[in-house]
């Protein structure tokens, strides 16, 4: 039975092997058709490829208002222009200037009846800042409206001019974004700066001063 | 009154056909099965509309790697950059919005690099702009502000950076420059006098690259100063930040 079977599929593969060859020679070999001449000869124009001109807006540039308290000089009010480039969808990175209105006195100040900062008595300050989305999604304001919106935090270094000197400052803060249109957010931020003074009191003290912006950024 | 008329059509269609002309965007046409609209340009705002294959859609602009389109019947949403490449232009070729250079760094020109550091015990804060000039060799311009404990001061230089192996995930770099250093004592030291010398600089770091545009970017400096005194001095710096190409 065994060896019937093998016969049967041996024939068969014979069969199989034998029928190749015979449609391999019907057909003609490759090189006859490369060689003879092609019926249409191809006049296909090279297609131009330009990338396209797409307006780009990853620049976000804005001024901003708040309120900044000063350690031993009181809080003022604040003035500044805050720009930011936007490298990935969760990062960028922050510049900020800002100068605060007339500071108020110490209490030192007062009593001893002297001037510590001179006669410029502002909070002067820039940084460059990294800062990542933390939370980007949808604010909701009733049943209506949805606007887009993003909790961030950022850190960075600059430097304050307060008094005599120019100080190195840290900084770190956070903000809530909302998008009133795609080019226009408002911008709710909170900083504080750290740095070090050694003319309030004569030897080195940390101060960290902070403070409370709501900033209009445009898009471009 | 016709008069009137051509006066009006005079001063009215200037006006309003830069609004038609405003509208050329580029065109895609959705390839996938479907293309998902997002509220915003970013992963975390939801999807709210879907357009089907076949259609067509116009790209109005971009923001980092999201695409606003507007769908024939007026619908913008945000469409990321990787679904944006399941789509093809109108003639019916690849889409042509595929940044070609996008992990390609040896391929950009312009960088812009902050750094926060130690310059011989002052602290700095550097901004950096550099220009690709070939594959290798970059021209930096640096601009540092200097706040120490006994003088504050600026300091700029422009260099030209060595890169020999731009496509490495950290690639160190060799820089060779020279610059301008201002020094002025704090007002609340005994005063000495201000002072403004050249400098030569001689700089070694490394750029790790973190996306495809983003890196953090490492580096030492010695500088040289070329006073009129009896010496001249040598400053260390090191500094780390971020850098990022354009």
């Amino acid at each position: 039975m065994e060896s019937r079977l093998r016969v049967l599929l041996l024939t068969g593969l014979m069969a199989a092997t034998s029928g190749c060859s015979l449609f391999g020679r019907d057909e003609p070999p490759m090189e006859d058709v490369s060689a003879s001449a092609p019926v249409i000869s191809p006049e296909v124009e090279r297609r131009k490829i330009r990338t396209p001109k797409i307006d780009t807006e990853n620049f976000e540039l804005g001024p901003y208002w708040g309120l900044l308290s000063v350690e031993d000089f009181g809080t003022a009010s604040l003035l500044g222009a805050r720009a930011k480039y936007h490298v990935t969808e969760s990062l960028f990175l922050e510049g900020t200037f800002g100068r605060s209105a007339k500071l108020g006195k110490t209490s030192g100040e007062v009593l001893g009846n002297f001037d510590l900062l001179g006669p410029d008595r502002t909070y002067q300050y820039y940084d460059l800042s990294v800062g990542y989305k933390l939370l980007p999604g949808e604010t909701f304001i009733g049943s209506r409206w949805a606007f887009n919106s993003a909790l961030y935090v950022v850190g960075g270094a600059g430097q304050t001019s307060l008094g005599p000197d120019d100080q190195f400052t840290l900084t770190f803060g956070a903000g809530y974004q909302v998008l009133a249109t795609d080019w226009l957010a408002l911008d709710f931020g909170v900083r504080d700066h750290l740095f070090d003074v050694d003319f309030t009191s004569g030897e080195n003290k940390g101060t960290h001063n902070i403070e409370l912006t709501l900033g209009i950024n445009f898009f471009f | 009154m016709r008069q009137l008329l051509l006066i009006a059509a005079l001063v009215f269609v200037p006006l309003v056909t830069p609004a038609y002309g405003k509208t050329s965007h580029y065109e895609a046409v959705v390839a996938e099965p479907f293309l998902e609209l997002h509220t915003g340009p970013g992963r975390g705002f939801p999807v709210f509309h879907v357009v089907d294959k076949g259609e067509q859609i116009a790209v109005v602009k971009r923001r980092t790697d999201w695409f606003q389109v507007r769908t024939r019947t007026g619908i913008e949403g945000w469409v990321s950059l990787d679904k944006m490449a399941g789509t093809l232009d109108t003639a019916g070729g690849p889409s042509a919005l595929d940044d070609a250079t996008a992990d390609d760094f040896a391929g950009r020109r312009w960088e812009m690099a902050l750094a926060f550091g130690d310059l011989d015990g002052a602290s700095v804060i550097s901004v950096n702009g550099a220009y690709r000039l070939t594959r290798n060799l970059s021209a930096e311009l640096q601009l540092g502000d200097l706040s120490g404990g006994f003088s504050d001061g600026w300091l700029t230089t422009v260099a030209l950076v060595h890169q020999p192996f731009p496509e490495w995930r950290v690639s160190p770099f060799a820089a060779l420059g020279t610059g301008v250093i201002h020094l002025q004592p704090k007002a609340t030291l005994v005063s000495a006098e201000d002072r403004t010398d050249q400098v030569g600089q001689v700089g070694l770091g490394a750029r790790i690259k973190v996306s495809k545009r983003f890196m953090f970017r490492a580096e030492y400096n010695s500088y040289l100063t070329f006073t009129s005194r009896d010496n001249n001095e040598e400053l260390d710096e090191w500094k780390a930040g971020f850098a990022f190409f354009f």
